[in-house]
């Protein structure tokens, strides 16, 4: 074929596609690249080499860090299965009563950012004062309490309370699909109850349970809002808070880039366990219901079960909310409820006395929608051109889109802060650091329900615009758009939900007028204004819920959804 | 069901068609003339609906040339794209866009055509009339039923009048009753618009009610084109012979004059009678079951009359509500028949009959 007729035959897409590449390469490849490079740049002699992983592993309490995140993932791990496998076996299983309530709670628990939950529990187990403490000292009458959440089994309390939701989702997505028909045919052939549980049912969801196993512990050694209010007051490091003190005076950016990239390493690893784990051919695809399912009658143990249930739900959503409703509307936390202990003072210092508190909410719902809506455009672009198979290599592009989620947020932020916060970008402390690194972080989310939205679009509704004489960028102007308008607008949500409480990826890039909620509460904890920081915590927790509440109400009001089906 | 007279509006030339090794068409040459209704017939993957998105243009051929009105539309070198064909497609899953309304789908097409907005209300009112949806205009497609949507989609597929009318299997979606209806449909609407058009089946009635000319396609390539009458009477193939209709196929031996036709010895003069065939090596006999006829006694055969008569048992028999089908081993034979008789003409597993042929039923394929 001759270069001319090549010329004319290059889908016009063909700029778009090298444009789309330029920004992912800039906002995945690019801060990785400058990550890997940083480690092993040597700004005292200007050459390369391994000073700074000798500097990042050189003492012993690095080391300790080190060990102490490997330890809390794995305890926190460990408690997370004791306590969510049998919770998503009774919930999707049995005939155990309230089981809406339970799935309810453990969403709540799921959406609570992690560090409001920690701030929550040092009202509730902080060593005397703690109302936990308080009350076992009242019906004691010991002179100390019993619980102190500032300490290692705290940690890794705290942390599991916030993160059984993930085994939870995993195991009961994997029961829903296991057909009763299986059980029966364990029954038929001899096999009593217990049996067909041991031998059938849970081998059957054993793949499920590790992938969630898996996510959980990459989940808590790159959390870094409760092990920097927990672990820091106890005086002991993980990886994350070993990261921020090498951010802290003298910065020791390198040597921080050295110490992240072992758990860069780690998640990576996991990560593509986990995938081989779920794509063995014993998981249980969730493709729609298979067969019938009969609940299994748990006769007296039914209300023991809920009541499990309700204490793993009461001790990480019903406590901490009121907790944190008491200390927001009160003038000292430790006095209790009570009329003269109510107060607006909380709200009006965090709204209105101070101009960074109320200026970080409006950066976070600011920062939240860009990053919301330029994550959500970059993906439903490449995941047009992958679905409908526009361009070659296009699993490239894909892949680099999905590439950040192995990324823990800290490390993405230090990529960030290598990259663009000096020369020749000069980002650091602007909005668009902020924003840009929200964006690369969950890009992945956006990718994920953008290509999900194309594919329930059948492409012959496209092909028949063509067909009438419409262009394709026709066809997705007047049909692809108004069809997708629905399945965006909660896209978009689940992009912009967790990026207005993300922490880990503001905490090194954030400067004095880009502060968001998150850093806020942090910072308000740190200066022990706990009621400050409960009303605050209380508001990003509200708005958070008025919008996603809004939005599904727009969205479930939306004619398209039902005539789409 | 003549052939109309005409030029030639869409002709397809040597076209083939690769994904990588595979060789989905190969070498698909048909020629349709302004306002002949031709199908293509086949089994899924036999490359049906890959020749029938390339005349669309979404797919390229990697070999031959696709022309209307003499211009060439596609080649392994260039394609126009479906947008500028003037063709319009009815698609398997309608594609009927669910956010517009049944006019506003069907009016689609015309407002990119730029036509006036009152002439654009009247083509759809006309068209919906044709289709019988003038009542639901108004409607959204998810209130209408799978027969109104397959109607909405002839309609919004015939408003702009198409230089070719491309539907892919657009009956497969709908319960059996109504596809009977809908293929009628298709043909009256084709009756009265006279738009060229391809239909792409793998249902023969279909095929058959609808089209002029059928062609029949198999791995890629095109076994026979011919009018529904040629095709069921006249296979050329065996595969054709096999595909349209029910048939018994038999194999025939010829060694120096003699013939076997498994395992019996018969006279070649009597069965090849009036035919130009030579008896030679071997050779495949199509019978179809209703042209075998069975008899209690022994038919009166006149000499100078060709027929072929053998004697049989009764192996199994169904009764089918309009004719019974049985089947029939011939004495000394390996070979089983199946015969179709009318519902009077009843027979009991194990009953010795008789069959009677007509050589000029016989169709003989290579």
């Amino acid at each position: 074929m001759s270069v001319r007729a090549r010329l004319r035959n290059l889908e016009p897409s063909f700029v778009v596609v090298v444009g789309l590449g330029a920004i992912l390469v800039f906002l995945v490849l690019y801060p990785l690249f400058w990550l890997l490079v940083g480690s092993l740049y040597n700004p005292a002699s200007g050459g390369f080499g391994l000073a700074n992983f000798a500097a990042a592993y050189g003492r012993e309490r690095y080391i300790i860090a080190l060990r102490n995140s490997l330890v809390l993932g794995t305890a926190v791990t460990a408690l997370c299965s004791v306590v969510a496998v049998p919770m998503a076996w009774a919930v999707s299983r049995t005939n155990m009563p309230g089981k809406t309530l339970v799935r309810m709670l453990t969403l709540g628990a799921f959406a609570t950012p992690p560090y409001l939950g920690a701030l929550a529990w040092i009202l509730l187990a902080g060593p005397n004062a703690g109302w936990l403490n308080a009350a076992y000292r009242a019906i004691t009458g010991s002179a100390t309490g019993i619980f102190n959440i500032f300490s290692f089994p705290g940690l890794v309390f705290i942390i599991a309370i916030y993160s059984y939701p993930y085994l939870f989702v995993f195991t009961s997505t994997a029961l829903d699909s296991v057909s009763s028909e299986m059980e029966d045919a364990a029954n038929i052939l001899g096999a009593g109850r217990w049996r067909t549980i041991s031998r059938v049912t849970l081998p059957l969801v054993v793949p499920a349970i590790a992938g969630g196993a898996i996510i959980t512990f990459l989940e808590s050694i790159a959390l870094f809002g409760s092990p920097a209010m927990i672990a820091i007051p106890a005086r002991y490091n993980v990886v994350t808070t070993q990261l921020l003190e090498f951010f802290s005076y003298p910065v020791r950016v390198q040597v921080a880039e050295a110490y992240a990239l072992p758990l860069l390493a780690v998640t990576v690893a996991l990560y593509l366990l986990q995938q081989r784990l779920i794509g063995r051919r014993g998981y249980v695809t969730l493709t729609g219901k298979s067969g019938e399912r009969r609940p299994i009658e748990l006769g007296r143990l039914r209300w023991p079960a809920f009541a499990g249930c309700m204490f793993v739900a009461g001790l990480s959503v019903v406590l901490p909310l009121a907790v944190i409703v008491q200390a927001a509307f009160a003038r000292t936390w430790t006095r209790g409820f009570g009329l003269d202990n109510l107060t607006w003072g909380n709200f009006h210092y965090v709204l209105l006395e101070q101009p960074a508190t109320a200026r970080s909410m409006i950066n976070t719902f600011t920062f939240a929608a860009a990053a919301a809506v330029l994550a959500l455009g970059l993906a439903l672009a490449i995941a047009y051109l992958v679905e409908r198979k526009l361009i070659r290599f296009a699993g490239i592009l894909s892949f680099l889109c999905l590439a950040p989620f192995v990324v823990p947020g800290i490390v993405l932020a230090i990529g960030f802060y290598a990259a663009y916060a000096a020369r020749p970008f000069f980002l650091y402390g602007t909005a668009a650091i902020m924003i840009l690194a929200f964006t690369t972080r969950f890009l992945p989310i956006a990718y994920a329900n953008a290509g999900a939205a194309i594919r329930s679009i059948n492409p012959e509704m496209e092909e028949a615009v063509r067909i009438l004489g419409g262009s394709r960028w026709l066809a997705v102007r007047r049909v692809l758009a108004p069809l997708l308008k629905g399945s965006l607008a909660s896209a978009w949500l689940l992009v912009f939900i967790p990026a207005t409480r993300e922490l880990s990826t503001a905490i090194f890039l954030y400067g004095p007028n880009t502060q968001v909620m998150s850093v806020m509460l942090l910072n308000l904890t740190d200066e022990g204004r706990l009621e400050a920081a409960a009303a605050f915590g209380l508001l990003l927790l509200a708005a958070i819920i008025l919008i996603a509440l809004t939005g599904f109400g727009l969205l479930g009001r939306d004619f398209m959804v039902r005539r789409s089906e | 069901m003549s052939v109309p007279a005409g030029g030639v509006k869409l002709a397809l030339r040597g076209i083939g068609r690769r994904f990588g090794d595979v060789v989905a068409v190969s070498d698909v040459t048909l020629e349709l003339r302004a306002g002949e209704f031709a199908s293509l017939l086949g089994p899924s993957g036999c490359g049906k609906t890959t020749t029938l998105r390339m005349i669309a243009g979404f797919i390229r051929p990697t070999e031959g040339t696709i022309e209307m009105d003499g211009e060439v539309l596609s080649s392994a070198q260039t394609s126009r794209p479906p947008e500028r064909r003037n063709m319009s497609m009815i698609f398997q899953s309608y594609a009927i866009w669910p956010h517009l309304t049944v006019a506003e789908n069907v009016a689609f097409g015309l407002t990119l055509r730029q036509l006036s907005a009152s002439a654009i209300r009247a083509k759809v009112e006309r068209m919906l009339a044709a289709v019988r949806l003038h009542a639901l205009a108004e409607r959204y497609p998810a209130e209408l039923s799978g027969g109104q949507q397959q109607r909405v989609a002839l309609a919004r597929a015939m408003v702009i009048e198409p230089g070719v009318l491309l539907l892919d299997e657009p009956l497969s979606n709908l319960d059996a009753g109504l596809r009977e209806e809908m293929r009628f449909e298709i043909r009256r609407l084709h009756d009265e618009f006279r738009i060229t058009t391809v239909y792409v089946t793998h249902d023969q009635a279909e095929a058959m009610v609808t089209s002029d000319r059928i062609a029949v396609m198999n791995q890629g390539r095109v076994e026979q084109i011919d009018p529904p009458y040629i095709l069921y009477n006249r296979p050329r193939t065996k595969f054709v012979a096999g595909f349209i209709g029910r048939t018994n196929f038999l194999h025939a031996k010829v060694e120096g004059g003699a013939m076997r036709v498994d395992g019996l010895a018969i006279d070649p003069a009597r069965l090849l009678a009036g035919t130009d065939i030579k008896p030679c090596g071997s050779m495949t006999m199509s019978i179809r079951p209703q042209s075998i006829i069975l008899t209690a006694a022994p038919p009166a055969a006149r000499p100078d009359q060709p027929g072929w008569f053998m004697e049989g048992t009764v192996a199994q028999r169904a009764y089918l509500g309009e004719h019974w089908d049985y089947l029939v081993t011939p004495a000394n034979s390996t070979a089983q028949l199946r015969a179709s008789a009318s519902p009077a003409c009843i027979f009991e597993v194990g009953d010795r009959v008789w069959l009677s042929i007509d050589p000029a039923q016989i169709v003989w394929l290579p």
